[in-house]
């Protein structure tokens, strides 16, 4: 997908919220669905099971109308986060433009954040895309919780942020970090229309 | 390498306060008279003051005054960068030498010269170069001179020798009046007191206050309602904004503060495309080229993908670039032609170089009236005809070049206007065929008329080279030298040539031993006298083409006559048909014996005149029995003659 196209002089940015199950990636589409304005949002599609699980992906499109001239689109999608719908996080991976990564700070669940992104990266490789070069920044989500049982920003950073992007801590449930995190990968996304690479 | 200036810092995008005024002031003195009045300027400020503004804005005033001036601008870390890749090519000499000679030197940044005392050095041995020829150097920094860890002391006293002057922090009404300026640049209307909330908070970078006006007008852009001053405020960073609750009550409008920064994302960098595209501009402006396919891209508001459009833009000065050295090559009057100058007409520049390819006029043709098929094939020249043959077939494949010998008369000249006609017939250019004469009276004539590019042009566009009596370039050292670099030409570019020789080559004087070797290199066949088989063959198709029936012993015997060249048979047989039509009567085998085996004429006195200056006949060769003059006026003929 290309971002920027000046013949029909639309941006569009397609970001992934990536991450293990449970972890809170709809939870961060859900909170900024319930804040954008009726009229710039479309409607979210979410298929999910009973329990709530993600079922196949969410997707959520945001028009921020036009910007310097140019119709500004942005397409948010969440990958199932259990193992075994690998296909699907294939599928929906395919022509992002950005990545959160959206980990969940328990310490308990720290094998399944390094699990999933190595799942990432070699999704991202299978499609030909160096993860060095694709805007992906972190969410560590749940900092809500008993301190004792999640690790600190720090610590994630440590375990997880290897090239020391961007990262931010959050509570997705209360929306706290959401925004701050759509707003660093966006300026990532954004800035490399200056570069060139991602225009068609 | 240099950067170039950025086209939007110019005096007149300066808006000048309290703060600058000073500094401006000295600026445009220093733009009006480089070299004279305050040499070196030595600026410093915060960053985001508008230093690089200043110093660019000098450039162009410069420039604007005086389009001679050579102006160089460039940061200390390039002037760093270039020094030591200079050194490190062992150009050292040549980089200094390129500073010394700019009228106008920039440098930005000079903070960093800290504890880089080989470049404080240069930068030291440069000033006093430049101070010494008049001309001028200005430098920026972040602190005065005398900040500058382990600035060399000398450079401080140089500094303070010219005028270090500073630029503070802009106050309200000049905060106030960039962000009038530059909202107005960018179309933007706003409510009253919105620039002016903006303007009252603490920000004293104007760096900061742009990017702080960026967000107003992106957040305009997508807003429904005009913007608030409080809503300015908060927008630009003020109290209202800065510690929004954290925590479980969401915000109040995080969407909007969400859009706001996406937006002033996209214009700033939609807005880099533009001061990029101005650049361009700019750059291929100065070079004299035509840009109006890249100043539309400005004025469609980038309805295609200016990067393509520059990129492609680039390519096609490139080509214009090229077909211009090459139509410059051959034909010098076309050097200045504007039509190199449009990249988006390539077509002209094409054609125009193309039509300098191939001369203003074609070459020389060969003679229509000579056909391969008119020559009679005997055992003598069968050789040479089939050569000739296997070049028509095959041209520049089997013999390249083919060098046909023979004494004058004997057909050279026939067989190779022939060669070129059939050779013109399958052939998709011009074929050139002339004498060696005409070669160089031609050369001649272009070099007194300057045109030597033309001329060669002309030659270089044939599809095939033939040229006759080449023996006669002998001694001429000029026509030599275009002679074997025309046939280094068009031997790589494999086109035929044909060459005639009245001279076998290993008997040529006077020519160079590249060039006859390089004839050598080709067949070279000969062209003998004609043998009898010829001249009866010869003889009998003259005499059908005038008479019904001819006598057959006439055939015999005019074929049995001895003759050294074709053209003697022709003699021969005019002088039968002559004395036939003054009688009266048929030509019959009789009347030529008679008129052919009269007693010789007295020889003349005068030497006998060869069929081309310069030539002299080989020792072996007899001298062509049609050039001797038979019939000479009688004695009182000749006394009144002379007496005229």
């Amino acid at each position: 997908m290309s971002l920027v196209n000046f013949t029909a002089r639309e941006i569009t940015c397609k970001i992934v919220y990536y991450g293990p199950g449970r972890s809170g990636k709809t939870t961060n589409l859900q909170y900024v669905y319930g804040r954008v304005p009726e009229a710039r949002r479309g409607r979210m599609v979410s298929l999910a099971t009973q329990t709530d699980r993600t079922l196949f992906f969410d997707f959520l499109p945001l028009d921020l109308g036009t910007i310097s001239g140019f119709s500004t689109k942005f397409q948010l999608y969440t990958v199932p986060g259990q193992s075994y719908y690998n296909a699907t996080r294939k599928l929906v991976l395919q022509g992002a433009d950005g990545v959160v990564f959206v980990a969940d700070s328990q310490a308990r669940r720290f094998d399944d954040n390094l699990e999933s992104l190595q799942n990432l990266q070699d999704n991202l490789l299978a499609q030909g895309v160096d993860i060095r070069q694709l805007p992906v920044v972190f969410q560590y989500n749940k900092q809500d919780l008993p301190r004792d049982l999640v690790l600190t920003q720090d610590e994630m950073d440590d375990a997880l942020n290897f090239r020391a992007v961007q990262s931010f801590s959050a509570d997705a449930l209360h929306g706290t970090g959401v925004f701050e995190t759509l707003k660093g990968v966006s300026e990532l996304v954004l800035k490399k229309l200056a570069t060139g690479t991602q225009v068609a | 390498m240099t950067a170039t200036l950025n086209p939007l810092y110019r005096f007149d995008t300066l808006v000048v306060g309290a703060a600058n005024r000073l500094a401006f002031t000295a600026a445009k003195a220093v733009a009006e008279s480089p070299g004279t009045v305050y040499n070196p300027l030595f600026v410093y400020a915060r960053p985001g003051l508008g230093k690089t503004h200043l110093l660019m804005g000098i450039g162009h005033a410069a420039r604007a005054i005086n389009p001679r001036l050579s102006v160089e601008y460039l940061t200390l870390d390039e002037f760093v960068e270039s020094f030591h890749a200079a050194i490190a090519a062992g150009q050292g000499e040549a980089y200094r030498r390129r500073f010394i000679d700019v009228d106008l030197l920039l440098v930005d940044d000079v903070q960093f010269l800290t504890h880089r005392r080989e470049m404080q050095a240069e930068l030291l041995r440069l000033t006093d170069a430049l101070q010494t020829a008049n001309r001028q150097i200005v430098l920026t920094s972040d602190r005065p001179p005398a900040e500058i860890e382990a600035l060399d002391e000398r450079l401080i006293r140089r500094f303070a020798g010219g005028l270090v002057i500073d630029v503070a922090a802009p106050d309200y009404e000049t905060r106030v009046a960039i962000l009038m300026r530059k909202a107005d640049e960018r179309r933007a209307k706003f409510g009253k007191g919105v620039l002016e909330a903006v303007a009252s908070l603490a920000i004293d970078n104007v760096r900061e206050l742009l990017g702080a006006l960026n967000r107003l007008v992106a957040f305009q852009a997508v807003s429904d309602t005009p913007l608030q001053p409080a809503q300015a405020r908060a927008l630009a960073g003020g109290p209202e904004a800065v510690d929004a609750p954290q925590g479980a009550e969401p915000r109040r409008d995080e969407f909007s503060e969400f859009l706001s920064e996406v937006s002033a994302s996209v214009a700033q960098q939609v807005d880099s495309w533009r001061t990029k595209v101005a650049a361009a501009i700019l750059r291929w402006e100065g070079e004299g080229y035509r840009t109006t396919r890249i100043e539309a891209l400005l004025q469609q508001e980038m309805t295609t993908d200016p990067e393509q459009v520059l990129h492609q833009f680039e390519a096609d000065v490139k080509r214009l670039q090229a077909l211009h050295a090459e139509a410059a090559e051959l034909a010098p009057d076309l050097a200045g032609s504007t039509a190199f100058r449009d990249p988006d007409d390539i077509g002209g520049a094409e054609a125009l170089t193309q039509r300098a390819r191939q001369g203003a006029h074609p070459p020389p043709a060969p003679s229509p009236l000579w056909k391969l098929d008119d020559l009679v094939e005997a055992a003598g020249n069968r050789m040479a005809l089939r050569a000739a043959r296997a070049v028509v077939a095959e041209p520049a494949g089997r013999y390249n070049p083919l060098v046909i010998v023979g004494a004058s008369g004997v057909g050279k000249t026939h067989l190779l206007h022939a060669l070129g006609n059939a050779l013109s017939a399958a052939a998709r250019g011009p074929v050139a065929c002339l004498s060696a004469h005409e070669f160089t009276t031609e050369l001649i004539d272009a070099i007194g008329r300057d045109a030597v590019g033309p001329w060669r042009a002309r030659y270089r566009s044939a599809s095939a080279f033939l040229l006759d009596d080449v023996h006669l370039i002998a001694e001429k050292d000029r026509t030599q030298d275009e002679l074997f670099v025309l046939f280094n030409f068009l031997m790589e570019s494999g086109r035929q040539m044909i060459f005639s020789s009245a001279v076998p080559l290993g008997d040529l004087k006077g020519v160079e031993a590249r060039l006859r070797t390089r004839l050598e290199g080709g067949l070279v066949v000969d062209l003998p006298a004609p043998d009898r088989e010829i001249r009866h063959h010869l003889v009998e198709r003259l005499l059908q083409a005038q008479l019904d029936a001819p006598d057959p012993d006439l055939v015999d015997y005019l074929g049995s006559r001895p003759a050294d060249s074709v053209r003697a048979v022709h003699g021969l047989l005019q002088r039968v048909l002559n004395a036939a039509e003054a009688q009266g009567v048929s030509p019959t085998a009789a009347l030529a014996r008679e008129v052919l085996e009269a007693p010789a004429p007295k020889p003349p006195k005068r030497p006998i005149a060869t069929r081309s200056s310069g030539v002299v006949a080989p020792a072996s060769g007899a001298r062509s029995r049609e050039k001797v003059v038979w019939d000479w006026p009688d004695v009182g003929d000749r006394i009144v003659e002379e007496w005229r």
